[in-house]
């Protein structure tokens, strides 16, 4: 991803006690989800709470990192983080949840963005916190 | 109708909680008095809240609201929650209000942060990817939606040029010249699959509106417009949590309340406004309310419906996209309903007695629905 990036460092997120397993999780190099220990529920973005049941019963589990191209767009406006075209993605996880992230390892151009397309996780080193980007993988991997 | 409090709790601690985000503080209170109360966040249909918005309180706890009150004006503010959530109870708006309050006041955890960088969830969850905002977050599902009903990019283009034919008939529209499908498609791309003519406008301007009750409404000079029914909702702070990116569940708690409490059916609507910010908002608006079978809304534009002289004239001003956009544009579909209703609209369509006004807030976060008409319920 890195020499897809502009000028200057992508906005980094601020982790707060919620969400800290989530980021410590991307640093680790896994993605970290979490389920619902009384309905079974898996869920983003990380609360301690399950929003399908309210249960406060819930746990972080290490996800499998892949996922498909659910929907994207192509951005042709500049960011002073990016150099455009660049796609913002909405990427199905395996195991349920949604996420918005970026696709890297692939042009950024209708033609080579199929949706459905299976994904899996990377990881982008900024320091003290590592942003879960996701690129094409092989559909029987 | 007698309204009584049945749950009451605080956040299990109090003080100087450096482990909680400010959101958690209304989430931990929120589950205290759901405990409290004997019920779960499934049970809530009503949600009030300040400091936070209601869209963050019902989307972290899991709740489909079909009232919600943002109502902020400082330390009293849950006073007017209470207080609005009695008339609403009384109304039969929500049965079951949640008010939260929680704030990281010493602590300064989780708060703020918007777009880029900064504590909340969606500073954390979307922020870092490259949003533009509107133009990328709000269109992000289209693509989704094509695949799943084979929408093509001509029939997008198309609410566009249909829009233009109802500017057109309207003296203050911003842009009037007819436009064709191959315009939209050669305007310069913003964010595929979206074209600058597929976006709405950016323009200043103001509305207001007077109510007042029925009884005392022929004591004015205009034509009296009723509000024959209502509704509200909320879903999500983050376009990427939608439950389905092609259908938004605020447009049908919204819309399903306002057509159900004015006790009317699809047939009923002579007129009808969708707050287009993007070319697909009438899209999604048409099938989340029933109008148009999944999939068949870019049909149904396609074939003619909504233009003028079409079984149902829709965003006849012109639209977000050719008449005006301010930045919060469900003003000026509220503006054109009551000029429609009047009798007075500009591209007037004969004989409406009856207009559906379909706001949307954020992308795709919140929704609002006003039924009006030009007789006595
Ligand atoms: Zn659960």
């Amino acid at each position: 991803m890195a020499d897809s990036l502009g000028k200057r460092p992508r906005p980094l997120p601020r982790p707060t006690p919620e969400t800290r397993h989530f980021w410590d999780g991307t640093k680790a190099g896994e993605l970290r989800l979490q389920r619902c220990n009384d309905c079974g529920h898996v869920y983003l973005p990380p609360r301690p709470l399950c929003p399908a049941c309210s249960s406060r019963n819930v746990d972080v589990f290490t996800a499998s990192g892949k996922g498909k191209l659910l929907s994207y767009v192509i951005n042709h406006r500049p960011h002073p983080s990016f150099d455009g075209p660049y796609a913002i993605a909405v990427v199905e996880l395996d195991e349920g949840p949604t996420m918005l992230s970026n696709i890297v390892d692939c042009d950024q151009t209708p033609d080579a963005l199929v949706l459905d397309m299976p994904l899996e996780v990377t990881f982008e080193d900024n320091g003290d916190i590592a942003i879960p980007l996701f690129r094409p993988r092989e559909s029987q991997s | 109708m007698t309204v009584a409090i049945v749950g009451a709790a605080e956040t299990t601690e109090l003080g100087k909680i450096p482990g909680m985000s400010q959101i958690q503080l209304h989430a931990d209170a929120a589950l205290n008095t759901l405990a409290d109360a004997g019920l779960k966040a499934k049970d809530i249909d009503g949600v009030a809240t300040a400091g936070e918005s209601p869209v963050n309180v019902a989307h972290y706890l899991g709740i489909a609201p079909r009232w919600v009150d943002g109502s902020s004006v400082g330390g009293c503010s849950f006073m007017l929650h209470v207080r609005h959530a009695a008339a609403a109870i009384e109304a039969g708006y929500a049965d079951t209000v949640l008010v939260t309050h929680g704030e990281s006041g010493r602590s300064g955890v989780g708060r703020g942060g918007g777009g880029g960088g900064g504590g909340s969830l969606l500073a954390q969850f979307e922020g870092p990817y490259g949003s533009m905002g509107p133009t990328t977050m709000f269109t992000i599902g289209v693509l989704r939606y094509m695949k799943q009903y084979g929408m093509t990019h001509e029939q997008l283009a198309m609410v566009a040029v249909v829009q233009r034919e109802w500017a057109g008939m309207n003296p203050r529209a911003s842009y009037r010249d007819p436009i064709t499908v191959d315009d939209v498609l050669n305007s310069r791309m913003i964010a595929y699959p979206f074209h600058l003519l597929e976006c709405c406008l950016v323009t200043d301007g103001g509305g207001a509106l007077i109510l007042t009750s029925a009884e005392r409404a022929a004591d004015f000079p205009n034509k009296p417009v009723y509000i024959l029914g209502s509704g509200e909702s909320v879903e999500t702070p983050m376009v990427s949590q939608m439950k389905d990116l092609t259908s938004s569940q605020a447009f049908r708690i919204a819309g399903g309340e306002a057509m159900r409490s004015a006790r009317i059916n699809h047939g009923d609507v002579d007129h009808m406004m969708v707050y287009d910010a993007f070319a697909h908002l009438p899209i999604w608006g048409l099938e989340d309310l029933g109008f148009c079978a999944r999939g068949e809304a870019p049909g149904f534009i396609e074939d003619g419906n909504t233009r003028p002289g079409g079984a149902l004239p829709l965003n006849t001003n012109g639209g977000g996209l050719s008449y005006m956009h301010s930045g919060m544009y469900g003003m000026y579909a509220l503006q054109e309903s009551v000029r429609q209703m009047r009798g007075t609209a500009p591209a007037q369509v004969p004989g409406a007695a009856v207009s559906l006004c379909l706001g949307v807030g954020g992308m795709f976060a919140a929704s609002g629905c006003i039924v009006m008409g030009n007789e006595l319920p």
